[in-house]
């Protein structure tokens, strides 16, 4: 039997039902790493002892029939967690201990899983290095000083560097996927209604959405059929059925037809990116995929259209930040200025800079212009994907226009750093399915993905492609355990 | 267009979120470059389209009319920066 | 419209016309709030009826209360209103110590119910008011201000009840009808049950737009609007006050700002809100947390068949029906509570005489003693019992007002008074006959003198009559055995 650390998710259950290895075990074998591995700075705040005792009261009473048996798991830190303090990486809850559960969180605890911790992230995920939370940039345990991407930051070094088995993250233009791409693992953002928003700090709500993250896809496809479901407190959250997406996975894709979109082509995109993605067309020809040329017109479009929405639906959510509920407050001379003061020094640059944005896009003279000026794009983009889907069962695109960059990098250059989402933001605005799978690595030997968007609701098919796909790429990140 | 110094601090106003002299100025510039980039979309014609709210292709769910939150006004003061055990308090608002 | 019922303000040598609109919040009648299952009761302790959407906690998310669209939408049908199959939510952006989410859910561009109207009785006649739209919206919590010199308190209790906001097309054009338009209002949300109109509880208050303009003319002056009125007598107060400082300002050639005014009840006067630098800017935009209601028109359809008959169609039915005066049947329609009292009473009973007693003897005693009808120390069942012993003869008008004296305490019933302390009405010919003998003996004197022609004394022998019938005689029998004896 290999390291404990190293081994998947499903092999950790086998090894759990098969009793070779207990909860206990499982659970010290992941917290020590985790203690041995500060350096990444992947936890806000942990579980750790917590995690032990809840180990030992499974093992004394184990139950084999649930899907995560007493499976230690470490969440990115914009899931509220009922009794453990919740950040969203931010000043301004630095101090906010909830008194309940996300639907998701929930979902997995009632499932065997057990919190191991909260991990670090963007400021309100706002970000795509992690370089804006609060507590601190994360190390990608690919390379020392470089960004696991964002805002999962904290999930996706955690995940890389084995401090967890599995992962999740949430992602409204990116947040999963393009972290996965930086750290050699997979990450799937399910359709719009798919996983319930309830107990998520939010961000944009009419984009975000809980994933999974793990380093392979099947555990991918099990994690998701744990944390998708119909949750009547969320009023976006949608009534489908759900496959068992772990049980139906196969990877037979015979005749799927998948689609490439010439228009993710972009101008100045490493030589690198377009050579692994004709490597994974080939790979879905040879695992029996048709291939169709597409064309997504609205593309270049997606970005503008989502540092609109995104900043204006998040101006909003972020209001109830005031010192007044809960979290940080900055005592002032009177009730205006307590909230300046308390939002001025609770928010870091970057939600300040997006709250800005959205403030002014909603304003008296220029919504028609920027709000609702978007909301028109986002049909036409939305559109391109309806009609791409009379054609095509799938698409595939590269993850990321690049490879993981240095820290301290695009930090003072918000546009480069916003490109970044160029390829995944276009999903979150037309509410799609998408996954991001390793597929190889660039001259500097960091990791690169690609990835599969999906029909709406349809996660069983990108999950099969991805699977197919996997065995042939047969990608796998060779750690140096450089931070220990 | 560009954002001018009085508009920062128009929308940090509406935002509750104070900012001095120097960060305006870097906000207008920050703000700026990201408004230039948006402009972009001023190229498409967008006059017949539909605004898109939601990808959710559904309508509103109905909840019944039950009282079921209970009293839990410990929980709900319990992040609460002052310690009163019966409201929240804050500093005096001014008109 | 009769010139002579105009309320108009003159100066020297002008004469203004005031225009009014208004914005009415009703809190809509439902056991749990709009977007959360918190209880909507008032009066609990601070902060007990707050659940963790409503105090707007970090991923929570609202969910929409269906009782609440319903009484929305019978609300609608009540204003023979348009009611929007689509409606949308928005969010209406702003900072405030009792607003926890930082943005009120309301509706902005898309309203569940459009166009409708009111009719007033006026003494001048009917009088239609439009109304604009009727939207849902979640209340705000409550700020005290005066328990601590130096900190506001913030009581989250009401913060996302529902409410209704009516807002009606600036056709008022004085006091009076300002306060016939919100007890109409009040009257038909009663009836429909949608809101209990309690203004003392804050469950109807009211957001007042005035102007003013020279009498005759067609355009509107620019006008204020003076927030969160919630009494009408404030209301007609503050409306003759600010008429009163905008004509000033008119004759002074000066413009009057379009603003939000306050209404100091203690002063008696509005004064400016907020400054115009801190002007808000609501940003509204459509809540991506809600997605659109949509009702179709079965369900419209559904609502209309549990509509009841409202004020106006059951006052019609009274005047056609029971021949009651316009007046009378006002009085009796105006509020429900009274209108199903009486129908109650006359189940079984005259209708003339339970019109009277009811808008005579039992509106006195409500009066005087502070009471609802709802809490009338009188049942209905026991006022239709009394109504028809004095219909079959067994007791007087006369006998029958002290018997309600005696079912004021304690409701009783009526014909157990009668026969517990004998007051039935004694009609029999010959134990008349018999006392009027006796007096007639008793009074020799007075029987001759009214035999020479003194008419008057005839009452002298009906009262003696009556006194030696302890008040019980049957006039009309006394009266007819009193003539043959006398003139026999």
């Amino acid at each position: 039997m290999s390291e404990i650390t190293k081994q998947s998710l499903n092999e950790l259950i086998d090894n759990i039902k098969n009793k070779k290895l207990s909860s206990l075990e499982i659970t010290k074998a992941f917290v020590e790493r985790s203690e041995k591995s500060k350096k990444l700075n992947a936890y806000v705040t942990d579980n750790f002892s917590q995690a032990l005792d809840n180990a030992k009261k499974f093992d004394e009473k184990p139950n084999f029939e649930l899907k995560l048996p007493g499976i230690p798991i470490a969440v990115k830190d914009l899931f509220c967690t009922e009794g453990t303090r919740t950040t969203a990486g931010s000043k301004i809850l630095n101090n906010f201990i909830p008194t309940y559960e996300s639907t998701v969180t929930k979902n997995m605890w009632n499932e065997g899983a057990i919190l191991l911790g909260k991990l670090n992230c963007d400021e309100f995920a706002m970000g795509s290095s992690n370089e804006t939370s609060f507590f601190g940039n994360v190390q990608n345990p690919i390379s020392e000083n470089l960004v696991p991407g964002g805002s999962s930051g904290g999930s996706s070094s955690a995940l890389a560097a084995n401090l967890t088995p599995v992962t999740i993250g949430t992602d409204t233009g990116g947040s999963i996927r393009q972290p996965a791409s930086f750290t050699g693992t997979v990450g799937l953002k399910p359709t719009y209604g798919s996983c319930s928003r309830y107990g998520i700090v939010a961000f944009a709500s009419s984009l975000d959405q809980a994933g999974p993250m793990s380093t392979n896809v099947k555990d991918a496809a099990l994690l998701l059929e744990v944390i998708s479901s119909f949750d009547k407190k969320d009023s976006t959250s949608i009534d489908f059925k759900r496959n068992k997406y772990s049980s139906e996975l196969t990877n037979n894709i015979k005749g799927l037809k998948i689609g490439i979109p010439n228009e993710y082509r972009v101008e100045g995109m490493p030589s690198e990116i377009e050579d692994l993605w004709k490597k994974g067309i080939d790979y879905a020809k040879e695992c029996g995929a048709e291939i169709i040329d597409i064309s997504l017109p609205h593309t270049k479009y997606a970005l503008p259209t989502y540092y609109i929405v995104a900043p204006a639906e998040a101006s909003s959510n972020l209001a109830r930040y005031d010192g007044v509920k809960y979290g940080f407050r900055s005592e002032g001379e009177n009730l205006i200025d307590m909230y300046e003061k308390t939002r001025s020094e609770g928010f870091g640059e970057e939600v300040k800079r997006r709250i800005l944005i959205g403030t002014y896009v909603l304003s008296s003279g220029y919504y028609d212009a920027y709000y609702l000026k978007a909301q028109k794009v986002r049909q036409l983009i939305k559109k391109d994907f309806d009609d791409a889907y009379k054609k095509v069962d799938a698409i595939l695109t590269p993850s990321t226009p690049s490879s993981a960059f240095k820290i301290g990098e695009k930090t003072n250059d918000p546009v480069s750093m916003y490109l970044n989402d160029i390829f995944t933001v276009p999903v979150n605005l037309a509410g799609l399915p998408g996954i991001s799978i390793p597929a190889g690595l660039d001259k500097k030997g960091f990791p690169l993905g690609l990835q599969i968007i999906g029909k709406p609701f349809d996660e069983q098919s990108i999950l099969n492609i991805a699977y197919s796909m996997e065995e042939k790429i047969s990608y796998k990140n060779n750690l140096t355990d450089w931070w220990i | 267009m560009t954002l001018d110094l009085k508009t920062v601090k128009h929308i940090s106003k509406l935002a509750r979120i104070s900012v001095d002299e120097e960060k305006a100025n870097k906000l207008a510039g920050d703000l700026n470059s990201i408004f230039e980039f948006i402009e972009k979309l001023n190229e498409l014609n967008t006059e017949n389209v539909e605004p898109l709210t939601s990808v959710a292709n559904t309508t509103l769910r109905f909840r019944e009319d039950e009282v079921q939150s209970q009293n839990i006004r410990e929980k709900i003061l319990s992040n609460s920066p002052d310690n009163n055990e019966d409201f929240f308090v804050v500093p005096k608002v001014v008109e | 419209m009769d010139k002579d019922n105009q309320f108009i303000i003159e100066r020297e040598n002008n004469k203004y016309e005031v225009v009014i609109g208004l914005e009415v919040h009703a809190q809509v009648t439902s056991q749990s709030k709009l977007f959360s299952s918190s209880s909507t009761k008032f009066g609990s302790e601070p902060n007990t009826q707050v659940s963790l959407v409503d105090a707007a906690f970090p991923g929570m998310l609202p969910v929409i209360n269906e009782f609440c669209v319903k009484q929305a939408i019978k609300t609608g049908i009540g204003l023979k209103a348009q009611i929007n199959k689509k409606s949308v939510f928005d969010r209406k952006n702003y900072f405030y110590a009792d607003l926890p989410q930082g943005y009120q859910i309301s509706q902005y561009k898309y309203p569940i119910v459009g166009e409708g109207k009111v009719i007033l009785d006026m003494p001048y006649g009917p009088k239609e008011v439009g109304i604009e739209r009727l939207h849902l919206e979640q209340d705000a919590g409550k700020s005290i201000h005066d328990i601590d010199p130096n900190n506001t308190f913030v009581d989250l209790n009401r913060s996302g009840v529902a409410l209704m906001e009516i807002v009606s097309k600036p056709d008022l054009r004085s006091p009076d009808e300002v306060n016939a338009y919100i007890k109409k209002l009040r009257s038909i949300m009663r009836y429909l049950g949608t809101c209990d109109g309690n203004m003392q509880e804050g469950s109807l208050r009211a957001d007042v737009n005035v102007s003013v303009r020279k009498l005759g003319s067609k355009d509107f002056g620019t006008r204020c609007e003076i927030k969160n009125v919630n009494s009408i007598k404030f209301m007609q107060q503050a409306i003759v006050y600010e008429a009163n400082r905008q004509i000033d300002l008119v004759e002074d050639g000066k413009e009057i700002d379009q603003e939000t005014r306050l209404f100091d009840t203690k002063k008696n006067e509005t004064r400016s809100m907020r400054s115009k630098e801190d002007a808000h800017d609501y940003r509204y935009f459509p809540d991506p947390d809600l997605l659109p209601l949509e009702v179709s028109d079965d369900y419209i359809n559904q609502l209309k068949n549990e509509i009841p008959e409202l004020p106006d169609e059951k006052k019609k039915r009274f005047i056609e029906k029971f021949e009651l005066s316009s007046y009378e049947a006002n009085i009796l329609v105006s509020d429900i509570e009274t209108s199903k009292y009486f129908e109650e009473v006359i189940k079984n009973s005259d209708v003339k005489l339970a019109t009277n007693w009811i808008t005579g003897e039992l509106f006195a005693v409500l009066n005087e003693k502070n009471l609802e009808i709802s809490e009338s120390p009188v049942s209905s069942n026991n006022l239709s019992k009394l109504i028809n012993l004095i219909k079959d003869g067994t007791i007087s008008g006369k006998i029958a007002k002290t018997i309600f004296e005696e079912m004021i305490n304690g409701d009783q019933d009526p014909q157990k008074i009668v026969e517990e302390k004998g007051l039935k009405q004694e009609s029999d010919p010959k134990a008349l006959e018999e006392l009027i003998d006796k007096v007639i003996m008793n009074n020799t004197d007075k029987v001759e003198e009214y035999k020479s022609g003194k008419d008057k004394l005839f009452g002298f022998f009906v009262g003696q009559a009556m006194k030696e019938s302890k008040g019980k005689g049957n006039p009309q029998l006394i009266n007819k055995i009193l003539k043959n004896k006398l003139n026999g």
